[in-house]
């Protein structure tokens, strides 16, 4: 399963102030490690919100905003893709990174099989499968 | 600490670490099976322990000590039993503890590395390398591989015993070999990984969830071994071609199971993440002079694919060229077929058809379904539409996938009207 790790903004990466070089190096052997256990699929750090902007959705009414936002604890700074085992391997490896005052967010992402709970039962497929059953058989 | 969670969050820790455990223990007891029993006990340690303390900062280097302790403490117990028989008070040669100490501190990576060799040498069936490479290296239960491979539980659990049993019979040497002879003993791995995955790949929907994820374990182990021999190409390409491949899982069956072909798919589901990590595998390879292995050059093809945003824009051409440097590399009729396909696409059904033709008198094709459908594709094509139908009725004769037979009867039966 994947997970996607969102790493939140602080005051220096809103600043657009660079991590020092130690918590560069650091960060970069915990990236050469999730890449050694096969876990990384993608990960980037995102620019300060100022470089951005928000495309606010209401009523049929689009209306841009441009960035810097305020709510800089809300906003995501970088992210990572893993592929893992399971939620709890997903945790062990965030538990390793070295981040010291933060708080990091782990989200599951949506997969195939994940749809299939939708159709628990298998019935909508079959239905789906008699249809074509059925038009098949009147096409002869 | 909750104990079901805490044993879940110390599973998790041991799945992370287990194979690099393992591997270290192996480079000490040069024994697989002891190895493992080692690991599993520093595993009961820890499940005794950290629900208490709490895990530790650094649980892998805390697990290898446990370990390390254990296989001490076995190493003594089994020289006091051997004076015991022989009842002679030999010296103990204690030089090699200390050995034993600096050992574990070696290159993490050619642990792992001797490790994955070892489980997939060609001294074991190829059953044993896949059982053994994923209980040790994919960390999976033997209930896990059991379900994936849907054969019974004490089936997996005796092939990983006489496996073991084999490796330490037959004193197989642990150095990892250099040069050639590395290549040479890879081939052997890249065969177990991309079997793994085929494995997952070609069970359908309905399939326990299981099998799909041996796709997973596949991709997982070609990652890991892409870093653990970043020089060599054919690594590069099979994690190449298993990325790409990958990538079509969500488009490549429909809501029944069925199977949609590669042209018909939605290319709007490819997983692009996948994609885009592929072309760089693929790159890599090139880069490393390998563009003409096996599994780079089959990558290089699916790449073609991944690379059209239409199935109209498929660089056809490009694709015959490289099945024929297959073809000359690794000869095979099946490969042959595809070029034939190829070169259809390319050029023209006569053009495919004088190459499938050329294919019927092989004997080694003989009862292969995919022959006659391509021949029955090309047929119709041309507009010969009587011998289009036989070879399409000859088809679903031989094929043994219900949903296949029956599109191919449809197929024969559109020829008549």
């Amino acid at each position: 399963m994947r997970f996607m790790v969102l790493v939140k903004a602080n005051k220096d990466s809103e600043a657009g102030v660079l991590p020092d070089a130690k918590i560069l190096t650091a960060m970069g052997k915990f990236n050469e490690e999730l890449v050694k256990a096969g876990v990384m699929l993608a990960g980037e750090g995102l620019h300060a919100s100022s470089k951005g902007a928000r495309v606010k959705f209401s009523g049929g009414k689009k209306t841009v905003i441009d960035g810097p936002f305020a709510e800089t604890k809300e906003l995501v700074a970088g992210f990572w893709l893993w592929q893992v085992k399971s939620r709890e391997e997903a945790i062990e490896w965030l538990k390793r990174a070295p981040f010291e005052d933060t708080e990091v967010e782990i989200r599951q992402v949506f997969e195939t099989a994940d749809f299939a709970p939708s159709d628990p039962t298998g019935e909508i497929r079959k239905s789906e499968q008699k249809l074509r059953e059925t038009v098949e058989s009147r096409k002869r | 600490m909750a104990a079901a969670g805490a044993h879940r969050e110390i599973e998790a820790v041991f799945r992370i670490e287990s194979a690099r455990l393992i591997a270290g223990l192996v480079r000490m007891v040069r024994d697989v099976g002891l190895a493992e029993e080692l690991a599993q006990d520093a595993l009961v340690v820890a499940l005794e322990r950290w629900p208490e303390s709490g895990v530790p900062d650094n649980p892998g280097a805390w697990l290898m000590a446990t370990a390390k302790h254990l296989a001490i403490d076995e190493l003594r117990r089994k020289r006091r039993l051997e004076r015991k028989h022989e009842e002679v008070g030999r010296e103990m040669d204690r030089s090699d503890e200390p050995d034993l100490a600096a050992a574990i501190d070696d290159d993490v990576g050619d642990d792992l590395l001797r490790l994955v060799l070892i489980s997939c040498h060609p001294i074991l069936s190829t059953e044993a390398r896949v059982a053994l490479t994923l209980r040790l290296l994919g960390g999976l239960t033997t209930v896990e591989i059991a379900r994936a491979f849907l054969v019974p539980e004490p089936t997996i659990a005796q092939r990983i015993v006489r496996a073991k049993r084999t490796l330490a019979e037959k004193r197989v040497p642990f150095e990892v070999p250099r040069g050639a002879e590395l290549a040479a003993r890879l081939s052997s791995v890249l065969e177990v990984i991309y079997l793994v995955f085929n494995e997952g790949y070609s069970a359908t929907a309905g399939d326990d969830w299981m099998r799909p994820a041996l796709c997973e374990d596949a991709l997982r182990l070609g990652r890991i071994l892409a870093e653990l021999v970043p020089e060599e190409p054919e690594v590069h390409g099979l994690v190449a071609l298993m990325e790409i491949q990958a990538s079509r899982s969500a488009a490549r069956l429909g809501p029944s199971g069925e199977p949609i072909l590669l042209l018909e798919q939605n290319r709007a589901r490819w997983d692009q993440i996948l994609i885009r990590r592929g072309l760089a595998a693929l790159e890599r390879a090139e880069a490393l002079g390998g563009a003409q292995g096996p599994y780079a050059l089959q990558a290089a093809i699916a790449a073609c694919h991944a690379r059209a945003r239409t199935a109209a824009e498929t660089d056809w051409a490009r694709i015959a060229a490289l099945y024929q440097t297959l073809a000359e590399v690794l000869p095979s009729p099946v490969v042959e077929l595809n070029r034939a396909v190829a070169v259809a696409m390319a050029s023209g059904p006569a053009a495919g058809l004088e190459l499938a033709d050329a294919l019927t008198s092989e004997p080694s094709l003989e009862g292969y379904h995919l022959l006659p459908s391509v021949r029955g594709d090309l047929l119709a094509k041309l507009g010969r539409h009587h011998e289009a139908r036989k070879e399409f009725e000859r088809a679903a004769s031989l094929t043994r996938n219900e949903r296949e037979r029956k599109l191919l009867l449809d197929r024969a039966a559109a020829c008549a009207r």
